[in-house]
């Protein structure tokens, strides 16, 4: 019951916040544009759990796209206008974080999974090899040199 | 097959997996963002007075005074919640209370604080939500504790309700007052 109740919280307040954008902002050129759709996309709305700003239709959304919008036409980078939304939300509005104390272990968990993975299998490899070597006695290997004359 | 304990890793890992899941989804609400702002200065801000839009003010006008800086708006519901809690702060406690009115109207806040009460010593209106984003934030309410020197050492996001007040922002206050009192 609590279960259901919760998904139920959870679609009515989540609904109306997530729907697409549609904002009727000017730009002067097409690459101006082809930036600011690329950064709406790249910037995770501060409000919603995981909803980027051009998915989002949260007042802070709308707010932040008209700050993304205002800042291309004033000739800012997406360098500037990155750490502008890093220095007042922090890592969680960037998608791709950046790497630091808190978010070295996003980046290298992977690699080091990896190499976790590669060492595990060599040395699971190494061990069939033993076993298939050197593990029979004398004795097992004479019955089963016996057993392979027999058959044929 | 395999002999000594090295059977058991998959488990061991599976194991960690299921800690460390554990921990990340009941650590803290998901919603909370950590503050970027602690302990740096009010960011530079010019913005009219809800009551008289020919005054206007700037982060300077804040310094000087322990304030409790609250973020508020007509159309936020807890707002009106934490409303009776702000009333009372303002009248019993030693701190100047100062309301920034987030993506409001001015016509309906005015009417809203005629309605509930003004426990505000002074409302900025931040209409276009410039300020709110240079401080970081992403919804109302939200609630700041600024030193006399205008730095932010607090942010509350949510409700302050009396139990927020007693166990969490009553202590900070204090100190930031007993700070401003030995200069």
């Amino acid at each position: 019951m609590l279960v259901i109740r919760c998904m139920i919280i959870f679609l009515v307040m989540s609904g109306p916040a997530c729907y697409a954008a549609i904002d009727a902002y000017a730009f002067p050129n097409g690459e101006l544009r082809v930036r600011y759709y690329d950064l709406i996309e790249q910037l995770r709305c501060p409000q919603c759990l995981n909803t980027n700003l051009a998915g989002s239709d949260a007042m802070i959304a709308q707010d932040l796209r008209r700050e993304v919008h205002r800042m291309i036409l004033e000739g800012q980078t997406d360098a500037e206008i990155l750490d502008f939304m890093h220095h007042r939300y922090g890592d969680f509005v960037l998608y791709k974080p950046r790497f630091n104390s808190s978010t070295w272990i996003l980046w290298l968990a992977p690699a080091f999974v990896f190499v976790l993975a590669i060492g595990g299998c060599l040395i699971m490899v190494r061990r069939m090899q033993n076993t298939v070597g050197g593990s029979l006695s004398d004795l097992e290997r004479d019955r089963l040199e016996q057993l392979l004359k027999d058959e044929t | 097959m395999m002999k000594g304990p090295g059977f058991l890793l998959p488990l061991a890992g599976f194991m960690l997996l299921v800690a460390i899941l554990a921990v990340g989804f009941r650590l803290e609400d998901p919603h909370l963002l950590p503050s970027q702002m602690l302990d740096r200065p009010l960011p530079a801000f010019s913005l009219p007075r809800l009551s008289d839009s020919s005054k206007v003010w700037s982060e300077k006008d804040v310094y000087g005074k322990v304030r409790l800086l609250n973020v508020w708006a007509t159309w936020c519901p807890s707002c009106v919640h934490e409303h009776p809690e702000l009333m009372r702060i303002s009248q019993e406690e030693d701190i100047s209370v100062l309301g920034i009115n987030y993506n409001d109207d001015n016509a309906k806040a005015l009417a809203w604080l005629k309605y509930y009460g003004d426990p505000f010593d002074l409302n900025i209106s931040d209409h276009d939500g410039q300020l709110a984003i240079d401080l970081g934030v992403y919804g109302a309410p939200e609630t700041f504790l600024v030193d006399a020197r205008g730095i932010i050492r607090y942010r509350h996001v949510g409700v302050l309700d009396q139990q927020v007040w007693t166990d969490v922002l009553a202590p900070i206050v204090a100190e930031l007052n007993q700070l401003d009192r030995e200069g």
